[in-house]
């Protein structure tokens, strides 16, 4: 059985008295790509932000990278040097160029020269095909040229696991299938992916499993083949329709 | 109305050797404030919108505080009550080395200090959470993301309202007269009292006041074009 990288046990999390993620029970496998799927409020940003720490939860366990991240005093800094993720809103740094951008937390937080974070910056670049944009600033790139200098910006740390929350949604649809193919590559290099997307043709091509959720459970976790032939659930399969019909 | 204007008085005698002296303590006192101000806008400012509720609850009441208690009490305060605290050497030690100086200074930055947090904060608010977010995300530590992304940012969004923030300072730093700190307005009073000419010496500092304040916005004003955010339309002037 291979390593896992991400395991969910019966995990909890409200906001004040709304439960936005009740008993999840999951795991996500080194090398995996998970598609995290379901209705707007259905708590899918909030099942991923929970495994870098950026939202706590207040029942059961996640264990990531070998580490228990429910126990109080884990070093969330360290954590999320492990753990890229990656906006809907690219948020990138306004006032930085985009080299900039990539090399500041390598630079700053895992101590690596700027010539040597330069070098990595500029291969990154090369990876997610824009290495003639270096020097420019964010606002004057295009959406999907941003959010591939936000991929490169976390790739930079070598995270383990990267995490997507609808990454393609803000993009106007002529770029979508730009930043999917450098999603596309990054899955085939063996990265650990947790994705949310409503993008069911990458789903298809390119996750090992789907998982649907709603009003903060999972209710279905399938191949995407399974998934997509015959889902189970009324709700999944209502929200398929949904998503298929355009 | 028979007054003779005589505007010799500004350059005949030792009027004008004060009103230079007056213009160099009004540079110094609101240049020292000012970084002071700055210094303690940023850091409460920052403070206040941290994700931690004892920094928050700090960084209010320093706020609020300053806000409550006027300027001229405050300068009051730091001159005539702090000093008797003091033990004698020391109380000595500062009445021989400028106390008014200090004590108008150390009042009107950490005075100021508090009207630049409230402005170094609506700078912060604006910036969307997800901009801390993504530096958390990266392994930065909340200090770092404030220091490197979040109060860089904030800093360029906010030059004009703290260049009116900036002039409010130069002008109040005529308080200090109040406890004799001989700056503009104290020596533009001197020259009053020596020459009985008001309005001669009330114009020469009104209009030095006026110079000096039209320098400094036309410096900011360079200084938000120089670092304006890329693709922010950087407002004219
Ligand atoms: N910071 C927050 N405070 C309060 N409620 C929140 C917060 N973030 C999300 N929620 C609520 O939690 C539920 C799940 O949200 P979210 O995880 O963003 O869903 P999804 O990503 O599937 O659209 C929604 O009802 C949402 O309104
Ligand atoms: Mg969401």
């Amino acid at each position: 059985m291979a390593d896992v990288a991400i395991r969910f046990k019966d995990v909890s999390k409200w906001f004040g008295k709304l439960k936005v993620l009740s008993d999840i029970n999951l795991a996500v496998v080194a090398g995996e790509v998970v598609v995290v799927c379901g209705p707007s409020g259905s708590g899918k940003s909030t099942l991923i932000r929970c495994v870098n720490g950026l939202e706590g939860i207040q029942g059961g366990d996640l264990v990531v990278l070998g580490e228990s991240i429910a126990r109080p005093g884990v070093s969330m800094s360290g954590l999320r040097t492990r753990v890229g993720m990656v906006f809907q809103s690219f948020n990138l740094f306004p006032h930085m160029t985009v080299l900039q951008n990539i090399t500041l937390a390598p630079v700053k937080v895992r101590g690596l020269g700027a010539a040597e974070a330069e070098k990595t910056a500029r291969a990154l670049l090369e990876r997610v095909r824009i290495p003639d944009k270096a020097d420019h600033y964010p606002a004057n790139l295009s959406g999907g040229q941003q959010q591939r200098v936000a991929i490169a910006r976390a790739l930079a740390m070598q995270p383990k696991i990267m995490l997507f929350d609808e990454p393609t949604s803000a993009l106007d649809p002529e770029m979508i299938n730009e930043v999917l193919d450098v999603m596309t590559d990054l899955a085939k290099d063996g990265m650990t992916m947790m994705v949310v997307t409503h993008e069911m043709g990458f789903a298809r091509r390119v996750a090992h499993r789907v998982v649907f959720m709603d009003e903060g459970r999972v209710v279905e976790e399938a191949t995407p083949e399974a998934f997509f032939a015959a889902a189970r659930s009324d709700r999944a399969k209502e929200f398929l329709s949904k998503i298929l019909s355009h | 109305m028979n007054y003779q204007f005589k505007w010799s008085v500004l350059w005949s005698g030792q009027s004008g050797v004060w009103l230079l002296q007056g213009l160099i303590t009004t540079v110094e006192i609101s240049a020292l404030a000012w970084v002071l101000a700055a210094a303690l806008g940023i850091l409460s400012g920052a403070l206040r919108t941290v994700p931690w509720k004892p920094a928050r609850a700090l960084a209010t009441s320093y706020v609020e505080f300053f806000r409550n208690v006027p300027l001229l009490v405050w300068m009051f305060f730091w001159y005539f009550g702090v000093p008797p605290l003091l033990p004698r050497a020391i109380q000595d030690w500062i009445f021989n080395h400028g106390a008014e100086f200090w004590a108008g200074m150390f009042a009107l930055g950490v005075y100021h200090g508090a009207r630049m947090s409230e402005v170094i904060r609506s700078g912060i608010q604006a910036i969307p959470r997800t901009q801390f977010e993504a530096s958390v995300a990266m392994g930065l530590t909340t200090f770092q993301a404030y220091r490197l992304v979040i109060v860089p940012i904030a800093l360029r969004l906010i030059v004009p309202p703290a260049t009116s923030e900036s002039l409010n300072l130069l002008k109040n730093s005529s308080v200090a007269l109040t406890i004799s700190v001989a700056e503009l307005t104290f020596q533009t009073r001197q020259i009053e009292t020596y020459t009985a000419k008001a309005i001669e010496a009330l114009t020469a500092g009104t209009v030095i006041y006026l110079v000096l304040c039209v320098g400094i916005a036309a410096i900011m004003a360079r200084v938000e074009r120089r670092f304006a955010i890329p693709g922010l339309i950087a407002r004219g002037g």
